[in-house]
């Protein structure tokens, strides 16, 4: 049944196909057009042979160029550490204080420091230095050992107590565990502890020997006011902020336990310029002194 | 019942190529109306595309003073007095939908006139075939000479030589042209003879010379036909009130003599107009003949009018035999009425209004447009900061926009928690509950900014919160809403 005829509207001839009756014109394709289908065939041959194009076994095709996208990413990036590289370097030489009054170096300061953040700070502190219990919220004016730039370059290059020969000491003893406060003298004080900033403490406490087990215990490090030493990492009582928490309980653990949480010294693993981009960083969370 | 037809493949007849090997197409030259009109458009076309990046625009210190300027490195795009910043290419989106109304209203006029008069691919093609014309000679001398039998004759060899070195040339300026529009044209005139350009010019003018001289030199008619979507799309828009270039088949048919018509008239019985001279098909730059009717290969270039027009006034009758006219027409001739016309018809007038309202919402958003913004992004991570004393602080980074040629300075305020108090990160100014910040001339600046206040007073969990800069010489004023939130 596949024959060609005439078609008499159209004045060309069908291919032939037909289904119920309705029938197919033959309009040929231009043949450059044939031409351009084979040549990109080719085109495709010729890729295969210069670009790497086909998996072995264990490896693949090279291709006569030897081309590597991942090559290519190294010269690229290569190139950036170079341009990095001078600008880091301006920045390793300007002071603290004037990164802070040089937007252009405050810029970069921030960016650099934000990537070394999240490399290196954000386990502990969050990807936004937002903290986490026993670990500081970089973004509030609340500091442990201190919040000016100086400061703050000191705690990320010795850390605390990292056993760093220059590291900050420290710590909270663990007054019930070593058996220096009773049970009841720890509940008693931790409601006390609770009075400085203000929160509700339980009735009928005993707040005289509050006060009383405070000062013989509490105020070498706390001050008599409860206002911390940023010399030793003892946090300010007076405060709204809490490293571990505010409740009786959480008190009564830190009193009973003794607190001493470890940041790493970052000297000889962050280059100085880093940790200055670094510091910047922390400090223009908005806490900085 | 339907009959299930079996295929036997002993039974297949041979049903013709299936690929169509490409008739050359030799135009001849015509004189005429729409020829002049051609070649006005193509001047007008070619001019404006040569000579625009050469035109200056003031726009004082620092900037670029090139009227038309597409700058890459930078983000802009200059065209006269309006500078546009990459966030702000929806006026391009506009500019398109504009374009595509304006070919839709061309079409319900006077069908593809856009194809027979503007598009780039007939004013090159135009442009080659009349340098081809102006060495190997017209139409007949064309074919004789590609079918002559002996091609490497001197004279031949360097006709065809002088040829493609002349539309080389032409493609070569054409990409020349094109570089010029992205970096200060005269700047890059100066490198490029120098050749001290960078290579990214001079690859680009290497890649437009080589589509040019390709798609006019050689593709021509075949991009009409088989390569753009435009004629199937035009297909699809055309009615029976467009104008498209139309063989008068009721005044034309039955093709005859001058002789025989005379004759026949003399005898009062009815004559064709139409001589079959050719003259039409021979005009014919995509090379059909117009009286076949309607066909997708027509560009409406009514080349095949001025041809037809010229050997109608030489035998002394009517022209227009070919014309812009429509089906109808053609219909109520033969049925004795007059001829009726509707270019504005409820198509044209949508068109119209549509092209209008869009343009006019575009010209507003342009005059209206501000000069400084400000983006405000709110802290994710933490959202909120209790601070020692209990209050809370939030965080934002702002980005201010001037797009200004010029430095300016900006306060920035809050408006939103009660008893806010805003600080700018690295700022010492001397009001500090009023931060004033400088803006670089044409560029953004971005702060961190911090804004505390007291829980006690604001204990909503999300406070909507207005940040306003004011141009403290100009007065002009930008602010941006986000929120103040409470951990």
């Amino acid at each position: 049944m596949a024959e060609s005829e005439l078609d008499e509207v159209s004045g060309k001839t069908t291919t032939g196909h037909q289904w119920d009756g309705i029938k197919e014109l033959n309009t040929p394709l231009p043949r450059w057009w044939l031409i351009t289908f084979y040549a990109s065939i080719l085109w495709a041959i010729g890729y295969w042979v210069v670009y790497p194009a086909w998996p072995l076994l264990w490896s693949y095709t090279r291709g006569a160029l030897n081309y590597s996208t991942r090559a290519a990413v190294g010269v690229e990036l290569a190139i950036l550490e170079k341009i990095r590289g001078d600008k880091m370097i301006a920045l390793g030489a300007a002071s603290l204080a004037d990164i802070e009054k040089d937007p252009a170096l405050l810029t970069l300061a921030r960016a650099r420091g934000k990537a070394a953040f999240g490399d290196n700070c954000a386990p502990c502190h969050g990807s936004g230095g937002a903290g986490a219990k026993g670990y500081p919220n970089l973004n509030d004016d609340d500091w442990l050992w201190g919040g000016s730039l100086d400061q703050i370059v000191q705690t990320i290059q010795f850390g605390a107590r990292s056993g760093h020969t220059k590291t900050h000491e420290g710590a909270m003893l663990a007054f019930g565990k070593d058996g220096i406060l009773k049970r009841d003298e720890i509940g008693t004080v931790a409601n006390y502890v609770r009075s400085l900033s203000g929160l509700p403490t339980r009735q009928g406490y005993d707040v005289a020997a509050g006060a009383k087990i405070f000062a013989e215990n509490c105020t070498s490090c706390h001050g008599e006011a409860g206002k911390g030493n940023q010399e030793l990492g003892a946090p300010n009582l007076t405060d709204k902020i809490w490293l571990y928490g505010s409740d009786e309980a959480t008190l009564s653990e830190t009193i009973t336990n003794g607190r001493a949480g470890v940041m790493p010294a970052w000297v000889g693993r962050l280059d100085p310029s880093t940790i200055k981009a670094l510091a910047v960083y922390v400090h223009t969370l908005g806490g900085g002194k | 019942m339907n009959k299930i037809i079996q295929t036997d493949p002993d039974q297949v007849e041979d049903v013709g190529p299936l690929y169509a090997a490409r008739k050359n197409v030799y135009p001849q030259s015509v004189f005429g109306t729409f020829r002049r009109i051609k070649w006005g458009l193509m001047a007008f076309c070619l001019g404006v595309y040569y000579l625009l990046p050469f035109v200056r625009w003031n726009r004082g210190l620092g900037a670029p003073d090139q009227a038309v300027l597409i700058d890459l490195p930078n983000s802009r795009f200059y065209f006269f007095f309006i500078e546009l910043w990459p966030q702000e290419v929806y006026y391009f989106t506009g500019l398109l939908i504009i374009a595509a109304l304006t070919l839709f209203l061309m079409n319900s006029v006077g069908g593809r006139i856009w194809c027979g008069y503007l598009c780039p691919q007939t004013v090159w093609t135009d442009l080659f075939y009349a340098v081809e014309r102006l060495i190997e000679g017209d139409r007949r001398e064309r074919m004789r000479k590609a079918a002559s039998a002996d091609p490497l004759k001197l004279g031949r060899v360097s006709e065809i030589v002088l040829k493609h070195s002349i539309w080389l040339l032409i493609a070569w300026w054409t990409g020349g042209a094109w570089v010029l529009y992205f970096t200060d044209a005269p700047t890059l005139v100066k490198e490029l003879v120098t050749f001290q350009a960078p290579a990214i010019a001079y690859i680009w003018i290497a890649i437009l010379t080589a589509t040019t001289y390709l798609l006019a030199g050689f593709m021509r008619e075949q991009v009409c036909v088989y390569m753009c979507p435009w004629p199937r799309i035009q297909a699809a828009l055309t009615d029976e009130w467009a104008l498209n270039v139309t063989y008068r088949y009721d005044r034309g048919e039955k093709r005859m003599s001058v002789k025989k018509a005379n004759e026949l008239r003399a005898l009062g019985l009815p004559a064709g107009d139409c001589l079959d001279c050719y003259q039409c098909v021979a005009a014919c730059p995509t090379g059909i003949d117009i009286r076949n009717g309607p066909q997708i290969d027509c560009i409406q270039c009514g080349l095949c009018i001025d041809a037809c027009d010229n050997v109608m006034k030489k035998i002394g009758g009517p022209t227009r035999l070919i014309g812009y006219d429509n089906d109808i027409n053609i219909q109520r001739r033969m049925a004795g009425e007059p001829p009726i016309y509707r270019i504005v018809r409820p198509r044209t007038i949508i068109y119209t209004a549509l092209i209008a309202l869009v343009g006019g919402i575009m010209l507003y958003a342009l005059l209206t447009r501000s000069l400084l913004d400000i983006n405000v992004l709110h802290d994710r991570n933490p959202v909120a900061v209790k601070l020692s004393d209990g209050s809370i602080r939030n965080a934002y980074t702002v980005r201010l926009l001037n797009k200004r040629g010029f430095d300016r300075v900006v306060t920035i305020d809050v408006d939103g928690p009660q008893d806010a108090v805003l600080h700018v990160v690295g700022d010492d100014s001397i009001t500090p509950d009023r931060p004033m910040v400088v803006l670089g001339r044409d560029g953004t600046t971005e702060l961190r900014v911090l804004v505390t206040a007291p829980s006690e007073k604001n204990t909503e969990k999300s406070i909507p919160t207005k940040f306003r800069i004011t141009d403290i010489g100009l007065g002009e004023v930008a602010s941006a809403i986000d929120n103040f939130v409470s951990p």
